[in-house]
């Protein structure tokens, strides 16, 4: 193919040049319009109830200021074309078939915006995947176990101490579990629906689903994270203020997943060991009565045995 | 007729012994011509269009308020089932099959497609397969989304039998997609005009090519996946039963190896047709030629790389969020690339605002957004708040719609003259490409905020929280003004098929061969193949043309239709 190298942008007249860098002046200043919070319900993902939530935030506006310059120069430069190279009666077209050294610039200018996307993603990375420690002033916690096998990666704080909380996805309902620490699942203090936690404390979720998949979302809180059959997934979250954080199951499973709602009540933590203490109580005695129940029903399941139910055939 | 191939002769459109065409609806079910089987692609796919669309719009009206009882959960996950489904397999991916089945021996200088009988074949599988799946209205249709997710998918969550018509709606379109794959690439590889060597192929064809290995590389994965879904629904197997020893996950990855392919599968052809429109409307050799035909190779390459990124927020290693991370960003670069050849063909051009530019224009503005949008998910934690939201819908409707429809609607625009002989209303057409492009933008671009603000997708209904009403009714009134721009185009073509001015052979002075026969194309489509010198075989022909006629030659002066 021929080439035309002369004339190409950089050769052209400086009143396009002007309009170039006033196209970039309105990029800057949108930019700047963007990274203003007056309008960060229309730009931004939600955030404010736990670091790694803020730190998503973060990585996503730094992804929309390179992606606003893009947006805006290549508009820019299409819509000036558009209106400048418009037929008129005297233009001619000029027969330009592609400039090696334009095209292979572009290209590198297209891998150096990524790369630099790819640097600050691995940065930002540990932050928001590595819970802090706890306050001081938390919820007592006890070590986390890593788990074995997990696919996954499994947030644990520099100190190891967190509070575990397995969370399962159930057509259409969470339910939450506190281990206790012993072997015993069944005296392990659980709730449905609304999730309660310690303020000031990191608190990691171990996500399991027992029929169809389902995804673990609270916005504030930080990202999804699915929850499939036969495996666990990750996350953790630390509120700093008590408060109540909604969300709801992001992966379709079934006609009443709009309706399989999340929520996340933060109490301090004082309160919260208060609410603890009570459930565990609560579920002691509801274990007890069921104790007592299933014994009495073996008694009577006994006796029922013991006298011959007319069974003529075992008769030698 | 001896001297055709000599460098003196001019090439004319000649059609001897023209007879006339079989009419009725049997020559129709039985034809094996490529140009009445496009036709039937064309005109089916946009049947399936509509109904897609209609389904659409009852979704809108669903969402248009908070807590609405519009509908019932059950026929609105239907609904979006059965859209999802019908855009991608009975609209998008066989309209492009039935655009290359027209276009593409025309364009290559063939006569017919390497195998006719099996392109016969190719669309009458498509049309069984969209019967089949419809027929499932009438008993109960899936539930479970276009991707429908195991176990959701499983015997135990969804007995019923419309999870089986969509399986085989995956294998009759995908038996379908890959004859006529084979058929697309057998012919391009064969049957070319001479002197049209690979650096001549006009680049909807190049993308034609690639569309068609995609296809052949992806199709066999999708049609076993369904077929293990398939035995675990009926034969008791337990390939994604995690009870069983099965994976929920197998399924995702099976699912996505072939279905993030195919969204390169729906979009490549659509890249070629804009490739088309733009030098021929901006009166300019496409600007870079090569590199254009390379990106779209290096997208293909990539694109089989990429599929986990559908899934960063399952249960995955690091190591696989990251590598998909990195292979999401590179398809970024030949994509960009070919963005700014683009708009390098435009640049000191003599740009002329016929409706098929403005498409493809439009076409560009709005792909960008559906590009940078795509790198925002690529980065996977910012992925883990996106995922799965209404950001995730804005960002494939403006992959899809921006990118794909709008290149379909450009199609139609320039190539609707070769195919009926009639010229489109260009008055009509401008105000339907207006209302096409302000009420997607209106449908859509909110959407991406809907999603921020914590809407997931695949929900039949939402609080009457914060401005989510306000955002939702917007995208309904959108979506009511995008379906009145694509009305409006129906009502053109339907009107132009009688009314329409008399195209000629080539209305737009356009640069490849099938503007080098009759509009419409008789049943051979050349009674002689010109041989091909450059890209750009129509304006060398022109140009001899009108050497000849300086130096008073006693050929015929223009490449006039002889009957």
């Amino acid at each position: 193919m021929n080439r035309m190298p002369a004339a190409l942008p950089s050769a052209r007249s400086r009143p396009r040049r002007r309009v170039f860098a006033l196209t970039f002046a309105a990029a800057l200043v949108a930019l700047l319009a963007l990274a203003s919070g007056a309008s960060a319900d229309l730009w931004t993902p939600e955030s404010g109830g736990s670091p790694n939530a803020d730190s998503i935030d973060t990585l996503y506006k730094i992804v929309l200021a390179v992606a606003a310059i893009v947006f805006l120069g290549v508009e820019g430069v299409l819509l000036y074309s558009l209106i400048k190279f418009r037929a008129r009666k005297d233009a001619v077209a000029a027969q330009i078939r592609g400039n090696t050294k334009l095209e292979i610039g572009w290209t590198i200018g297209a891998s150096i915006i990524l790369v630099v996307l790819a640097v600050v993603t691995f940065v930002m990375l540990d932050d928001i995947r590595t819970p802090p420690n706890s306050d001081a002033d938390g919820f007592a916690t006890d070590r986390v176990e890593k788990v074995a096998n997990a696919s996954a990666y499994q947030p644990i704080p520099p100190n190891g101490k967190a509070m575990r909380v397995k969370v399962n996805g159930q057509q259409y309902i969470w339910r939450y579990s506190y281990p206790d620490g012993d072997d015993n699942d069944l005296n392990d203090v659980f709730s449905y629906k609304e999730l309660v936690v310690p303020t000031k404390t990191t608190v990691t979720l171990e996500i399991a689903a027992q029929d169809v998949a389902h995804s673990w979302w609270i916005p504030k809180l930080g990202g999804k994270f699915d929850a499939v059959p036969g495996h666990l997934n990750f996350t953790w979250f630390k509120i700093p203020k008590p408060g109540v954080f909604t969300g709801q199951c992001a992966e379709l499973c079934g006609r009443n997943h709009a309706d399989m709602i999340a929520s996340v009540r933060a109490l301090q933590p004082a309160a919260f060991k208060v609410w603890l203490d009570g459930k565990k109580r609560e579920i002691e005695a509801a274990n007890a009565i069921a104790q007592k129940r299933r014994s009495e029903e073996a008694e009577a399941l006994k006796e029922g045995a013991e006298t011959p139910a007319g069974d003529a055939a075992e008769a030698p | 007729m001896a001297a055709v191939d000599t460098a003196v002769a001019v090439p004319e459109i000649t059609a001897h012994n023209v007879q006339p065409q079989p009419r009725g609806w049997v020559s129709w079910v039985t034809t094996t011509d490529h140009k009445r089987i496009g036709i039937l692609y064309l005109v089916t796919t946009f049947v399936f269009f509509i109904l897609g669309g209609v389904e659409a719009l009852l979704m809108r009206i669903q969402l248009g308020a908070p807590n609405n009882t519009f509908l019932e959960p059950q026929t609105y996950n239907a609904l979006f089932t059965l859209h999802g489904t019908t855009m991608i397999f009975l609209f998008v991916v066989p309209i492009m099959a039935g655009f290359a089945n027209y276009f593409l021996p025309l364009m290559i200088g063939a006569r017919d497609m390497a195998f006719p009988k099996l392109n016969a074949l190719s669309y009458w599988l498509l049309l069984m397969g969209g019967i089949v799946f419809y027929m499932s209205l009438f008993f109960s249709p899936p539930e479970a989304g276009w991707t429908s997710y195991a176990p959701l998918t499983s015997d135990a969550y969804s007995s019923n039998g419309g999870i089986d018509a969509w399986i085989f709606l995956i294998h009759l379109t995908g038996i379908s997609s890959l004859i006529g794959a084979i058929n697309f690439y057998a012919t391009i590889a064969n049957m070319r005009a001479p002197g049209m060597g690979w650096g001549r192929l006009p680049l909807f064809v190049w993308t034609v090519l690639v569309y068609a290995i995609l296809l052949i590389l992806a199709l066999p994965v999708i049609a076993g996946a369904v077929t293990l879904l398939l035995t675990d629904r009926h034969f008791g197997t337990g390939f994604f039963d995690q009870s069983a020893g099965g994976d929920p996950l197998l399924w995702q990855h099976l699912f996505w190896f072939f279905g993030h392919p195919e969204v390169y599968i729906m979009v490549l052809p659509g890249f070629g047709i804009i490739s088309e429109v733009l030098p021929v409307f901006a009166r300019k050799p496409i600007f870079g030629y090569k590199a254009i035909a390379a990106a779209t190779v290096v997208i293909a390459f990539l694109a089989l790389l990429v599929w986990a990124h559908h899934m960063f927020s399952t249960p995955s290693p690091t190591v696989v969020l990251v590598f998909f991370m990195i292979s999401s960003f590179l398809i970024a670069i030949p994509t960009g690339v070919k963005l700014f050849n683009w708009v390098a063909t435009l640049w000191r051009g003599t740009v002329e605002f016929t409706t098929a530019l403005l498409f493809s224009v439009g076409f560009i503005s709005v792909f960008l957004i559906g590009g940078i949008t795509g790198v925002f998910l690529a980065v996977f934690p910012v992925d883990w708040q996106l995922t799965d939201t209404y950001f995730v819908v804005a960002h494939l409707h403006y992959v899809l719609v921006g990118g794909s429809v709008f290149a379909i609607f450009a199609g139609i625009y320039y190539w609707f003259p070769k195919m009926s002989g009639r010229m489109l209303s260009e008055g009509l057409g401008k105000w339907s490409f207006a209302l096409m492009y302000i009420g997607f933008n209106v449908t859509f671009l909110i959407q991406h905020t809907i999603g921020l603000d914590g809407m997931p997708r695949r929900v039949y209904e939402y609080p009457d929280v914060g401005n989510l009403p306000l955002y939702n009714l917007i995208s309904t009134v959108g979506s009511f003004i995008l379906a009145a721009g694509v009305g409006v185009t129906v009502i053109n073509v339907v009107r132009s098929l009688k009314k329409g001015v008399k195209a000629g052979p080539d209305p737009w002075k356009a640069n490849t061969l099938e503007w080098f026969t009759q509009s419409p194309p008789p049943v051979n489509n050349f009674d002689v193949i010109p041989r091909v010198r450059s890209v750009e075989p129509m304006k060398d022909i022109r140009r001899q043309v009108a050497k000849q006629t300086e130096s008073g030659g006693d050929q015929s002066p223009e490449p006039a239709a002889k009957a």
